[in-house]
């Protein structure tokens, strides 16, 4: 009994990790459309982690860096060339240009911390 | 007036929160337009006639207060200024704009108040506040010190601030913060951890035992343990959760789940004994421990390897100044904080100081060391009409010399800039990393799930034991840190050293491609040669005097820029030839120039233009067949149809232009010269530079051809030329090599500037090039195979053979020692030398 137990209760826990790490689509994204979003790093996340953007419309990532751990230290958007050194506790913007429609992901360097930009 | 604010509030954390925060919003008179964002802690509103002070108690009332808010636009009073939906872009601030830390400041309304008081300060003609970072700038003619009285006159505070170096300071703060709380945070767990570890390995049992006083000292134990974990390594549980709860997983993630697991099991065995087989009652509390204090030394261990990673950057900030001797109308000098100094202001510096930011010099003369920024180590000399660049050192005389570029916008503070971002940059080498570590977390507790339920299924007893040490040990041992570090440690540390010695790489992909070339194409003038050629011969045909040649020479090319025309107009000036009168003047670019003189048409140009004219220059055949074989170039001058004279001038190869070509030759590599001269010239250079091939006679416009040329047949190809003219060539090129910049460092079409003259810079720079991506392959090598095989063996594949298990402990040490060898490896870097000491100089 416990041996069925123990291996389906592995089981679940391995289709939670597939589930919840991958398969699961974000329900509620930020919306950018004063053209300017705050985002805070701490306690290894991006908060928020998913923003839409509208296509064609240059946003400004305003930053607040609270995690002093150098993982958090710089900011990298994949396919726009951004790449910034942020400051702790102090707000840095980082001004994306009008983008193509699409998915941009933005991460730490050691990719720990993960956020999305959809634009559309 | 209606005027929209935006507030953060911290506390808002939830969809119920977000409807308390509008429940407190909406009754209040004036309030209107409330956008409220749980997920971004943000409310949106517009507030008629009323101060936000109303605003603000409302929502503290309602808990939740609003952090240092909010940041608003005043729609009618001052649009155009202030505010953080609106704020001034920085890089577009004029140059002479004074930049101030504010203090005291907390809503729009003191926005307003700080913008009103600049404003009224004499001489200010644009002054804009930002909310977000706390700081003021100002454009016009009002003194520092005046702007800081005019804000504390109202109650506020304000400093004059160098941005970087405040914020490198709070960075080096924070980190030493960190450092510390983690090293606290390793004593107290291993603290713990050691007596236990050494009661297990002096044979002390892990047993427990149920009914007894085992049970019992154990749960005192386990709750000690709990403590612990709190304390020391509760922040890998917090990051865990929050990554959680953002469908994310990182580091946090793997070591809360393995230590947890191993303190969650060990009190269930002492607790609920009865609840495991009476093997399987074993306790690993020492475990979990030992792996929070070994992870928590590790990343000790990896800010201190990274503090010295950065040192380039803090070398290049140590250049800078921090005060300058202004130098007033009435002649008196006084000392000022560098962050005062604007432009236009007159400033000494005596001997052996720094110089403190770009500028002219206006009187005095001397010599300068610009070695740290250019990597030339000659000393410059300086006189008045010269240019000086902060961070750079005045080394006898005194000077005065008048700011022109202050800043963020000198040279030096460019230079940081570039290569801050630089360092930040990353080669497509690293990519399958980047995807590798963006899926690994949850690849890793996929595995640990499955080798622990392969344990607890096929494995000996007992067996759940050694499912929760598979499943502990995989966790612990995976290393993402190491895999995410890898390329951006050693591209941190590479470009770092790089700008030591005056190498500017632009982006990781230019520092890669610079490692894998093949053909090296080198622009002629002022590349392989001085770039300042002086006259060698004058020749003259028809009954012209070759004063009166050279006169003429002088004329037609008094407004061209080209190099060959400067030296004319010296020989001419050298000679005190008068000047004489042309007029309509017309360039032809890579041709010549032509003009009217005396009811005629005087050109001055090359052989091949004359020719395309129909002018006979066969009378000059041996002369300029002379001039050419000793690397010169021959200008034919004719009026109209008749060749008049031929001009011999000279430009001399680099002294180290050879020895740097040799280098290109050990190092594998073709080198191609590119130049519009005439062939005959074109090869005495090449020769004497040892160059393979010489691409002559093209046309300023056609270089990028032949580079694409060559691209085309498999090359890969770096252009060196000057950034200017040769900008198309270079930005067609594998990679552009922009030589001799001095300090410009704004050449956007060269992925690597060197601000030295020498070409030895080229081979330094492919030479740190080649050496960081291979200390690249080396942690990438290291980080995969760590992973690849650390996590089959903590998985316990090892066991059929040897009949051991990896302890979760040694996988704690293993990790954590795994990221600290990757900053290490890249810091290797740092002693790095491109060519030995002996050449150097």
């Amino acid at each position: 009994m416990s041996t069925v137990l123990v291996n389906a209760a592995g089981l679940a826990a391995m289709m939670m990790i597939v589930w919840w790490f991958w398969l699961w689509t974000p329900r509620k994204a930020v919306n950018t459309k004063a053209g300017i979003i705050e985002i805070r790093v701490a306690n290894g996340t991006y908060s928020p982690a998913l923003i839409d953007s509208p296509a064609g419309q240059p946003v400004t990532l305003r930053v607040l860096r609270e995690d002093a751990s150098p993982c958090a230290e710089y900011l990298i958007v994949d396919g726009l060339g951004i790449n910034e050194a942020l400051p702790i506790d102090r707000r840095h913007d980082i001004e994306l240009p009008a983008m193509e429609p699409g998915e941009y992901r933005f991460h730490c360097q050691m990719n720990m911390y993960q956020g999305v930009l959809r634009v559309g | 007036m209606s005027t929209q604010i935006r507030l953060i509030i911290p506390a808002m954390t939830c969809a119920g929160c977000a409807r308390k925060v509008r429940a407190a919003l909406e009754p209040l008179a004036g309030v209107s337009e409330i956008v409220v964002d749980a997920a971004a802690k943000t409310v949106d509103l517009h507030i008629d006639g009323q101060d936000s002070a109303a605003v603000i108690a409302a929502l503290e009332q309602a808990g939740y207060p609003p952090d240092a808010m909010p940041i608003g636009t005043d729609s009618e009073a001052a649009p155009e200024s202030c505010s953080m939906d609106d704020p001034l872009p920085s890089d577009q601030f004029p140059v002479d704009g004074v930049r101030l830390a504010i203090t005291g400041a907390t809503c729009a309304s003191c926005v307003r108040s700080i913008e009103t008081a600049l404003s009224s300060v004499p001489g200010v003609e644009r002054a804009s506040m930002n909310l977000a970072d706390h700081s003021a700038y100002v454009q016009g003619a009002a003194k520092p010190e005046q702007l800081i009285a005019a804000i504390e006159a109202i109650g506020y505070g304000a400093s004059a601030t160098a941005d970087d170096d405040s914020l490198e300071q709070e960075r080096e703060r924070s980190e030493q913060q960190l450092y510390r709380r983690l090293l606290r945070d390793t004593w107290l767990a291993l603290g713990l951890g050691a007596p236990l570890m050494a009661w297990m390995l002096f044979g002390g049992s892990m047993m427990v035992h149920g009914g007894g006083i085992s049970q019992l000292v154990w749960l005192l134990v386990g709750l000690l343990t709990l403590a612990v974990l709190v304390i020391a390594g509760g922040h890998f549980f917090v990051g865990a959760w929050k990554a959680a709860v953002h469908h994310n997983a990182n580091m946090d993630t793997l070591i809360a789940i393995g230590t947890g697991t191993a303190w969650l099991y060990s009190m269930v065995a002492v607790l609920a004994p009865s609840l495991l087989p009476e093997q399987a009652r074993h306790v690993y509390f020492e475990a979990s421990v030992m792996i929070v204090g070994f992870i928590n030394m590790g990343l000790a261990l990896e800010l201190r390897a990274r503090g010295r990673s950065g040192q380039a950057i803090k070398r290049l900030l140590g250049l800078r100044a921090t005060t300058a001797r202004r130098v007033d109308d009435d002649g008196s000098e006084e000392d000022v904080d560098i962050a005062l100094v604007v432009t236009g202001m007159r400033l000494r510096v005596r001997p052996g100081e720094k110089i403190a930011v770009d500028g002219v010099v206006e009187s005095g003369s001397t010599l300068v060391d610009e070695s740290m920024l250019t990597g030339e180590p000659m000393p410059v000399s300086k006189q008045a009409g010269d240019m000086v660049s902060a961070g750079t050192i005045n080394q006898q005389g005194s000077l005065i010399y008048r700011a022109t570029r202050v800043g963020k916008d000198t040279a030096l503070a460019q230079i940081i800039a570039l290569v801050k971002k630089a360092q930040g940059s990353r080669p497509p080498i690293g990519r399958l990393a980047d995807q590798v570590s963006a899926v690994f977390v949850p690849v890793v507790m996929l595995v640990a799930i499955g080798a622990a339920l392969a344990w607890f299924n096929v494995g000996p007893e007992p067996r759940a034991s050694y499912a929760m040490v598979a499943l502990t040990t995989v966790l612990i041992i995976a290393c993402p840190c190491a895999l995410g570090l890898a390329t951006p440690m050693s591209v941190m540390v590479g470009v770092g050293k790089a700008a030591e010695s005056g190498i500017l790489i632009r982006q990781g992909a230019a520092l890669q491609t610079a490692s894998q070339l093949t053909t090296i194409v080198l622009d002629k003038t002022g590349t392989i040669t001085q770039g300042k050629p002086s006259v060698t011969d004058v020749f003259s045909y028809a009954d012209w005097s070759r004063d009166k040649v050279l006169a003429l020479a002088a004329a037609l090319e008094n407004a061209s820029e080209h190099p060959l025309a400067f030296a004319v107009l010296e020989a001419a000036k050298e000679q005190s030839l008068p000047a004489l009168d042309v007029s309509d003047f017309i360039a032809e670019n890579g041709k010549g120039v032509q003009a009217s003189y005396q009811g005629g048409v005087a050109r001055i140009g090359n052989l091949r233009w004359l020719a395309d004219l129909g002018i006979d220059a066969s009378a000059a055949t041996a002369d300029a067949a002379g001039i050419a074989e000793q690397a010169g170039t021959p200008l034919f001058l004719a009026m109209d149809k008749t060749l008049i004279g031929v001009i011999g001038v000279r430009d001399q190869i680099k002294t180290d232009a050879r020895a740097a070509v040799a280098r290109m030759h050990a190092r594998g590599l073709k080198v191609v010269m590119i130049t519009g001269d005439v062939r005959s010239t074109a090869e005495a250079i090449g020769k004497q530079a040892g160059i393979d091939e010489v691409i002559a006679e093209v046309l300023p416009a056609d270089k990028a051809l032949h580079v694409r040329a060559l691209r085309d047949k498999g090359e890969r190809v770096a252009m060196v030329g000057d950034g200017i003219n040769d900008a198309p060539a270079l930005a067609e090129a594998d990679v552009g090599f922009a030589i001799g910049t001095g300090t410009d460092v704004a050449i956007e079409s060269a992925g690597i500037t060197l601000m030295g003259g020498s070409l030895h810079g080229v081979v330094d720079a492919i030479a740190v090039s080649s050496a960081t991506v291979r200390n690249i392959r080396q942690n990438l090598v290291g980080a995969f195979l760590y992973n690849v095989l650390g996590i089959p063996v903590a998985a316990g594949l090892l066991y059929p053979v040897t009949g051991m298990m990896f302890s979760p402990v040694i996988a704690g040490l293993a990790m954590s020692l795994s990221s600290v060898t990757v900053v290490s490896n890249a810091n290797r870097l740092r002693f790095f030398q491109a060519r030995p000491a002996k050449e150097m100089v």
